[in-house]
């Protein structure tokens, strides 16, 4: 028996039983059983993985002799010359600066709207969701005709209202709203968030204000914004490193033919990264390329999460 | 909890000194005291949000009736955004499986999505269980990394997760599209440990003390229990499956049409007629099946619904 201080509170609880060392080992075993799954995968096809891609990202990889050739630093020197590199990178953040906030805002208005339908935001809600489970071939195969240029129903309304749609997925500067409203139409799992947070904003809040006498813009910025900044910078964070990795409306829309030329402005990281690993097989170089989008993003979510700590409130704090 | 009451008076606190004269007719809604959702307007303004909600239905819903339209149209009129087709020609439902191995790719990915699906439920839910009642060495650790891998970017593993399937022969067959499903996923863990630790421990403990076995506690316990969560990892991981294109375009492309998935048969069938690659624009069997696998989802959303949303918000709390 030792006489720890801690022995005797220990003895005192109901549970845990009374211990010799800091943990069962019956217990730590089977529990380390239990987790062993994702430990192995972890080891494996992440930790394991990622060190992997490191390594060949200094190298010549040829996936033929399956040999790597040291390269040295000659996979990140390209990354800076290959000019395809810095256009997908320019591209992909230039789409994620347009498409987030729009997903922020669009998804915001379509819950605050439905949260304050006295009823039918039911019907509405699964309305709305129902474009989140359409696959994104489908969706593509849909867009792709209704964004055409010149007889597709979306000019075609447009023009209705005597406005001159552009040549959608022509017209380089279109490209990106393009995908953008592809993503739109499909944006209610983050409405589903914000309002699932809307919710759970007390209703007490809300009508002390207005007997204060606030008003409704008031009260967004002063009840509501607050309230749900978990669930804004949360969709915030998880948004943006969606847009950064975007890939299957760029590849649908401009990169599903082999033989066809896609415009540079349709390029983004997530496609020329894959053309690189799958259909060139340039290993190494892609493997650069997957070190830098990850650094990348780290930076980015790590801001965001700095931003989030200083404006978020968090109801509770454990 | 507790911290709302600290903070709400600094939050309403900051309202009350700028207050602008209430507009007539505010005070008497408050003053009825009922149930009714204090944002709402008054009665013209519930209709016009309604207006305005069917309006959006409306845009949200256009794709879809366009699809199913599409779908009944002759080659020349799937570009002219007729709802109701000028030729109804229903032989396309027909047809399209004769174009395209359609059933092998349905067939295909729902074998796949099923094993994804299950395969994760039962992965993610042991590792689960070993988090949320197992105390061992480093489990704040490793759980942390669990978290932390939700957000790393899949560019960084996917190359070497290639060259692992490979190495085993396995490119070219379904297996690594469902295969490291076996090892749990870092979001699902997550979200059925939190189920389990709102389970009461004292359960638990009770069948220990009737000798049952750890495994027992897991098997007979915590599985049965774990229902409602188990449909919610299920439903998740079966839609993710259904849609994955990236990882078909790289184990199955080369591979024979027959062997597709939905998602990479349907984009290659977007080739296959397309005037450039040498097709005749036949696009309405690409507007079929794009319906015919979109059909499946829809069901199960319907079926569904709740443990989708439910899904989505547990996402939304971990924030």
């Amino acid at each position: 028996m030792t006489a720890s201080p801690a022995s005797d509170t220990r003895r005192k609880a109901p549970r845990p039983p009374i211990k010799q060392r800091k943990y069962n080992r019956r217990e730590a075993l089977a529990g380390l059983a239990f987790i062993s799954p994702w430990l192995l995968g972890f080891l494996i096809f992440t930790l394991g993985a990622m060190l992997y891609s490191l390594y060949i990202s200094f190298t010549y990889y040829s996936l033929a002799t399956n040999t790597a050739n040291p390269a040295g630093f000659a996979n990140y020197e390209l990354l800076l010359e290959d000019p395809k590199v810095m256009l997908a990178l320019g591209n992909t953040l230039f789409y994620a600066v347009l498409a987030v906030p729009l997903e922020l805002i669009v998804a915001l208005s379509l819950a605050l709207l439905l949260n304050s339908v006295r009823f039918g935001s039911g019907f509405f809600r699964t309305v709305f969701y129902l474009p989140k489970m359409t696959p994104a071939v489908a969706t593509a195969s849909v867009f792709l005709l209704l964004l055409n240029g010149n007889q597709g129903a979306i000019n075609r309304g447009l023009a209705a209202l005597g406005i001159q749609g552009p040549q959608w997925l022509l017209d380089p500067g279109w490209i990106k709203p393009s995908i953008v409203l592809m993503t739109l139409w499909a944006v209610s799992g983050t409405m589903v968030i914000f309002l699932a947070a809307l919710k759970n904003v007390p209703r007490e809040l809300y009508e002390v204000a207005e007997l204060d006498g606030a008003g409704k813009v008031r009260q967004f910025f002063s009840i509501t914004t607050p309230m749900i900044s978990g669930a804004l910078f949360f969709n915030f964070i998880v948004l943006t490193i969606a847009a950064l990795q975007v890939f299957d409306q760029a590849y649908l829309l401009f990169y599903r033919d082999n033989t066809a030329a896609a415009p540079d402005a349709s390029l983004f990281y997530g496609v020329y990264l894959f053309q690189q690993a799958f259909r060139q097989f340039n290993f190494g170089f892609a493997s650069a390329m997957a070190w830098l989008i990850f650094v990348i993003i780290m930076v980015i979510s790590v801001v965001q999460v700095r931003l989030s700590n200083r404006f978020v409130y968090y109801e509770s704090e454990r | 909890m507790v911290t709302t009451k600290d903070r709400v008076p600094a939050v309403v606190g900051s309202l009350t000194e700028p207050a602008p004269p209430p507009p007539p007719g505010r005070r008497r809604r408050i003053a009825r005291g009922d149930d009714a959702p204090l944002s709402t307007g008054g009665k013209v303004g519930q209709v016009v949000r309604w207006i305005l909600l069917i309006g959006i239905t409306f845009m949200f819903m256009y794709p879809f009736l366009w699809l199913l339209a599409a779908s009944f149209k002759p080659r020349g009129q799937v570009f002219d955004n007729r709802l109701i087709p000028l030729t109804w020609q229903p032989a396309n439902y027909a047809k399209v499986f004769d174009e395209l191995p359609l059933l092998n790719w349905i067939g295909n990915s729902v074998f796949i999505a099923l094993a994804a699906a299950v395969l994760v439920t039962v992965s993610s839910s042991l590792v689960a269980f070993g988090f949320a009642y197992f105390r061992f060495p480093l489990r704040g650790f490793l759980f942390g990394l669990v978290l932390a891998t939700m957000m790393l970017p899949g560019a960084v593993t996917l190359i070497p997760q290639y060259l692992i399937w490979n190495n085993l022969g396995l490119v070219g067959t379904n297996v690594p599209l469902w295969g490291a499903n076996l090892f749990g996923s870092a979001f699902y863990i997550f979200m059925q440990r939190q189920f389990f630790l709102g389970l009461p421990r004292e359960t638990f403990e009770a069948s220990r003390v009737d000798g049952l076995s750890y495994w027992g506690m897991f098997w007979r316990i915590a599985f049965p229990l774990s229902v409602p969560s188990f449909i919610i990892i299920f439903l998740f991981e079966f839609q993710a499956s259904w849609n994955n294109l990236q990882a078909a375009l790289i184990y199955l492309n080369a591979g024979s049409p027959d062997q597709y998935t939905v998602p990479l048969g349907i984009a290659s069938a977007m080739v296959k007629y397309s005037p450039t690659a040498g097709g005749h624009g036949d696009y309405q069997y690409v507007m079929v099946a794009s319906l015919l696998v979109t059909l499946p989802m829809l069901v199960l959303f319907a079926f569904g619904q709740r443990y989708f949303i439910q899904g989505i918000a547990t996402q939304g709390r971990k924030g």
